[in-house]
């Protein structure tokens, strides 16, 4: 009988506590996540330096959950995997020294993964991957299309130059008066209006699938302050939709053009603002028609969690891949290929 | 009985080893490194040297802070850490307490200082007693000039330690003249053996999941919300 092989996976990059144990690189047998929203929400944002403190509150008490969950015990293990970066470096520290710690105490290998190979092997937890695969990486800290034509082998072929997707859904929020997180408020929003504001669409170079969104946060404001003047009142609703829609429109469209050129077997979505309605139904509709079939994991394994530093962790782990304990938080660690 | 002392609570990194009273092994460095890359393999190393493995660790003590937010959070995570999944009890001990117990043997007052920028001190003021420190001035922080005055009136001759100290010698001499002694380097190396020995006589281990840093300043997020009177919404 094939032995099965469990991983604990840790992550503390941003405002989330999470650890989990994925089995085989495929099930989740527990996954925690200890938000900080609560206690961020008062400063409109998330503080590093307090994030850093509430990750030292919670971290072991997270480890004990995700082990009790999944009834098991530190020696059931075959690795411990943590988020080495991209990320807040004090946040990240946290973790990683917690896994370094946890690592040696129990004898187990020691593995860095990077964040976003963990957003996009969310899906191995719902849906085998197949090769080669288009993943389209939207969140507050990321806007990424990434081509893999194997397991560990990432190309980067487009990203934002600016702010990240949901970044920009932060800022219009913010505009609009709603409290923080606002992202998940402006779809909201979004899907009360069918007639939105006309925003710019950036499209940049014609065969570029980079992004950029800060021009149309500016359009916003410039338009609310527009209206302000002219003594006008605006139609939130309406200023969500359009936001959305332009938002929307280049994700999709990019997305697609990728996939037609990469010849790719599937697409997936992930991170944080993967959870919006208005993306998932226009990327949903879009690849329909294309004939290709389009992925996107649940809302609690799109936002931030440790199971899927695990899943991409298994992978890493299986193909001999291992950190030691000089393992440093990379704040700006670029996604490479490990195959 | 077996117990490794951590402390990353500043600029420099100390492990120690002590089995059964006796100091195995400790390693202090005083440049200034990334503990994030530093500390986990130095107390590996200290184990390896020592013959140690991990499961024969009978108990843990850190230096908890004040300092250097992000040096004392790795010590107190790695040590809470290896404390919770080896199942031993964990000890936090006062930073400045630790670094005070180089001046054991001087007949006055301990005075520990921390830079804390801008001519603010984490400071702590303590007194030997056998092998032991009784606190005097609880560890605060604190503008300089306000600690040197409290100690004024003290009366007494103060021993300064602290690798910090050196940033603040003529504002201490201007204020304390004779009453003033400035440790030598020698002494301002925190040492982890004095974290075993300082947990060594406390009463009570920490609980360790909710143990969390000394770090006696909130931040400025905090201390900016409070300015504007709460309420961000
Ligand atoms: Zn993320």
């Amino acid at each position: 009988m094939k032995k099965d092989h469990y991983i604990l996976g840790i992550e503390t990059s941003c405002d989330e506590t999470a650890a989990s144990i994925v089995k085989n690189g495929t099930e989740i047998i527990s996954s925690i996540v200890s938000s900080q929203i609560q206690q961020q929400k008062k400063f409109g944002g998330v503080v590093p330096e307090i994030a850093s403190r509430l990750h030292v509150e919670q971290i072991t008490l997270v480890i004990q959950e995700a082990l009790n969950e999944a009834k098991l015990v530190p020696s059931d293990l075959v690795a411990v995997t943590v988020t080495e970066g991209p990320g807040l470096v004090g946040a990240l520290l946290i973790g990683i020294n917690a896994a370094k710690a946890f690592a040696f105490a129990n004898q187990l290998p020691l593995i860095g993964v990077h964040h976003i190979a963990g957003h996009v092997y969310a899906n191995q937890l719902i849906h085998e991957m197949e090769f080669p695969l288009l993943a389209l990486i939207v969140s507050g800290g990321h806007t990424e299309l990434v081509v893999m034509k194997s397991h560990g082998s990432f190309e980067l072929i487009g990203e934002t130059r600016d702010d990240a997707a949901g970044e920009a859904y932060d800022k219009v929020a913010r505009v609009l008066g709603l409290p923080y997180p606002g992202g998940p408020q402006v779809d909201q929003l979004a899907l009360m209006s069918d007639e939105g504001i006309d925003f710019p669409r950036a499209w940049l170079e014609k065969d570029s699938y980079d992004f950029s969104f800060s021009g149309l946060k500016s359009a916003v404001i410039n338009y609310k302050h527009n209206m302000e003047q002219k003594g006008g009142k605006i139609n939130h609703a309406h200023v969500a939709a359009g936001f959305q829609q332009s938002v929307v429109e280049v994700l999709t469209v990019k997305t697609v053009k990728a996939a037609r050129e990469y010849d790719v077997k599937q697409v997936i979505a992930a991170g944080g603002v993967a959870a919006n309605q208005g993306l998932r139904k226009s990327l949903t509709a879009a690849l329909e028609k294309e004939g290709i079939p389009f992925y996107v994991p649940p809302i609690s394994l799109c936002t931030d969690n440790a199971a899927m530093i695990a899943a991409a962790g298994y992978e890493m782990w299986k193909s001999g891949v291992r950190n030691d304990s000089s393992m440093n938080g990379r704040p700006g660690m670029p996604l490479k290929s490990w195959n | 009985m077996i117990w490794l002392g951590i402390d990353t609570a500043n600029s420099p990194l100390s492990v120690a080893i002590v089995k059964d009273d006796v100091l195995l092994i400790e390693e202090s460095s005083m440049m200034k490194i990334n503990h994030s890359l530093r500390a986990m393999p130095a107390v590996e190393e200290a184990c390896r040297k020592a013959d140690i493995t991990p499961s024969e660790i009978d108990a843990i003590a850190v230096s908890e802070g004040p300092g250097s937010y992000t040096g004392v959070r790795i010590g107190v995570t790695i040590a809470k850490t290896l404390a919770w999944t080896l199942d031993k009890p964990l000890y936090g001990v006062s930073s400045l307490k630790a670094l005070a117990f180089n001046g054991q043997l001087f007949n006055g007052l301990i005075c520990s200082v921390i830079d804390a920028r801008r001519s603010n001190v984490y400071a702590g003021v303590y007194r030997a007693k056998g092998t032991d420190l009784v606190s005097v001035l609880e560890d605060q922080h604190c503008p300089v000039a306000q600690l040197l005055e409290k100690l004024k009136e003290c009366k007494e001759a103060v021993l300064f330690v602290g690798e910090d100290v050196k940033l603040y010698e003529s504002i201490i001499r201007e204020h304390l003249g004779k009453q003033a002694y400035i440790a030598p380097f020698a002494l301002n190396v925190p040492r982890a053996s004095s974290a075993i020995l300082l947990a060594q006589s406390a009463n009570q281990p920490e609980i360790v999941h909710t143990f969390t840093p000394q770090y006696k300043r909130i931040t400025e997020a905090e201390a900016n919300l409070m300015k504007k009177g709460s309420s961000y919404e």
